[in-house]
């Protein structure tokens, strides 16, 4: 016998109460095996010897419509594309254990995200949120993305509120603490950050199926922050690092963005882009793909000047749409060619 | 014997699923979504002692079940009910009120007559519970 989806049974037999939305993902909030709801919570558990399709479970699931787009518009990071798929498979997997009535603890899936600047974290979380939303592992899949400032009080008593304040926010959904090292302040034992750690560790441990906690941050001062609150870094199952991108992933980047805003680059215009990244790789302050934005951004202001300025004042859909070798070679790195250049650019106050 | 106050309260206990569905609706609406406990159940009693502030801007259902539960879990024998309400020009008030906590044994009310002048009675209407003081009303009996 081959399941497909729920046999419906169970949501059919059920009073409904006439106003709850029928579309609304249903879940049992204080049900261990709470994720198999969706495919009738009440019905009885399969005899032993029923064989289930994983694959009509995973499409049903709309997994891989995410996993797909996760693959399409982030570039590279395989590892955390790997870690990731590895973590649906879980949750597919446990989904179709419950249906046999096996149950097992519901994984925990707080996660800290590490790398450096402009690495996709925040990109990633917002999927990560989006897929688990789709396993049936959060109610609605929601991105409260917060920093220090919005956890962590003014003053006595403050503090406490605040943060609960947020984690409500939060259920349901996925909690993105971005910079999550400044919440503790080593230097300042009456830092109320403190606090806040305390708070977010209690509901880590007791709310885990309500909400999903990433922590993410730089590398190197994440790993101190976890050297300091070692409870913090034992209730997060899943550490994963955003490796920097290469040259070759950084022009995919760039490609994908010029395409979204609807320019294209001129054959020679792409060598150039290539050549900008190589130096620009080498600077200091270099922030990945924000660096690869910023730069396009600053092409698209020369080429409007150039086209406002220009001799020409005819233009057509070829000339608003294409951006040309000038337009990155005004740029500052490519001033004093290159790797002399980098100790005096580093005195200058922003990316040229 | 049962009361019945709020929406719902002539239905079976709802689920925590089904609380939860509730809620998604209200916040559908965009309604204030706040928990509420007491434990006087006259039926004139308006206003229950509030259970933190009202929960504005919610996204999801799972924060109210939340506070539900740790309502539940510091009274554990009075009533508790969940209040939406909408703050939309034109109504200004509670748009869906209902019950989802409930003391085990609900010895329900008395009627008291009251003999005035003239041989006239006037009625009223006590809960058995209001007869121990406040906080001791529900659960087991300290006499006995």
């Amino acid at each position: 016998m081959t399941e497909t989806t729920g046999n419906g049974n169970g949501a059919a037999s059920r009073p409904s109460f006439g106003m709850a939305r029928p579309g609304a993902p249903s879940r049992a909030a204080s049900d261990a095996d709470a994720a198999e709801a969706q495919e009738g919570a009440e019905a009885a558990p399969l005899p032993p010897d029923t064989v289930i399709d994983l694959a009509a479970a995973r499409s049903n699931s709309g997994v891989d419509e995410v996993l797909e787009a996760l693959d399409r518009e982030v570039i590279g990071l395989v590892p955390v594309k790997r870690r990731i798929a590895e973590i649906a498979a879980l949750l597919l997997v446990d989904r179709a254990r419950a249906r046999f009535g096996l149950t097992a603890s519901r994984p925990s899936l707080h996660m800290s995200f590490t790398g450096s600047p402009g690495t996709g974290k925040t990109t990633v979380a917002l999927q990560m949120a989006n897929l688990l939303h789709r396993l049936g592992y959060l109610r609605k899949g929601h991105l409260v993305a917060v920093t220090r400032d919005d956890l962590v009080g003014q003053y006595v008593g403050h503090t406490a509120p605040k943060t609960k304040e947020v984690l409500k926010r939060a259920m349901g959904g996925v909690l993105f603490i971005d910079e999550a090292y400044y919440l503790y302040r080593a230097e300042n034992e009456r830092d109320y950050g403190q606090e806040a750690i305390e708070i977010l560790l209690q509901l880590m441990e007791n709310q885990r199926e309500d909400v999903v906690v990433i922590l993410a941050g730089y590398h190197d001062r994440m790993e101190a922050f976890f050297a300091s609150n070692p409870g913090m870094s034992s209730r997060i199952a899943h550490h994963i690092d955003f490796p920097d991108y290469t040259l070759d992933e950084l022009l995919a980047i760039a490609r994908l963005m010029v395409e979204r805003e609807q320019y294209r680059l001129s054959p020679q215009a792409e060598d150039t882009l290539a050549e900008y990244l190589r130096r620009r790789m080498r600077r200091p302050r270099f922030a990945n793909a924000r660096s690869v934005r910023n730069a396009l951004e600053r092409a698209r202001l020369r080429h409007a000047q150039r086209l406002i300025t220009g001799e020409d004042q005819q233009c057509g859909l070829e000339e608003l749409t294409r951006l040309e070798p000038a337009d990155f070679r005004a740029s500052r790195v490519f001033d004093d060619g290159g790797e002399q250049g980098a100790a005096a650019y580093a005195g200058r106050s922003l990316e040229g | 014997m049962r009361i019945t106050q709020g929406t719902f309260s002539y239905l079976p206990d709802l689920t925590d699923e089904e609380i939860s569905r509730q809620v998604e609706y209200a916040l559908g609406h965009g309604w204030a979504v706040s928990v509420e406990f007491t434990d006087d159940p006259h039926p004139r009693n308006d206003y229950w002692q509030m259970w933190g502030l009202p929960m504005f801007d919610l996204p999801a259902p799972d924060a109210v079940l939340y506070e539900v539960n740790e309502c539940r879990r510091a009274y554990p024998e009075h009533y508790v009910r969940v209040n939406a309400y909408d703050a939309g020009y034109g109504r200004q008030t509670t748009a869906l009120s209902f019950i989802v906590q409930r003391p085990a044994v609900e010895p329900g009310y008395r009627l008291d007559r009251t003999e005035g002048s003239d041989r006239r009675i006037r009625f009223a209407v006590h809960p058995y519970a209001l007869d121990r003081p406040r906080g001791d009303r529900y659960g087991q009996d300290p006499a006995s």
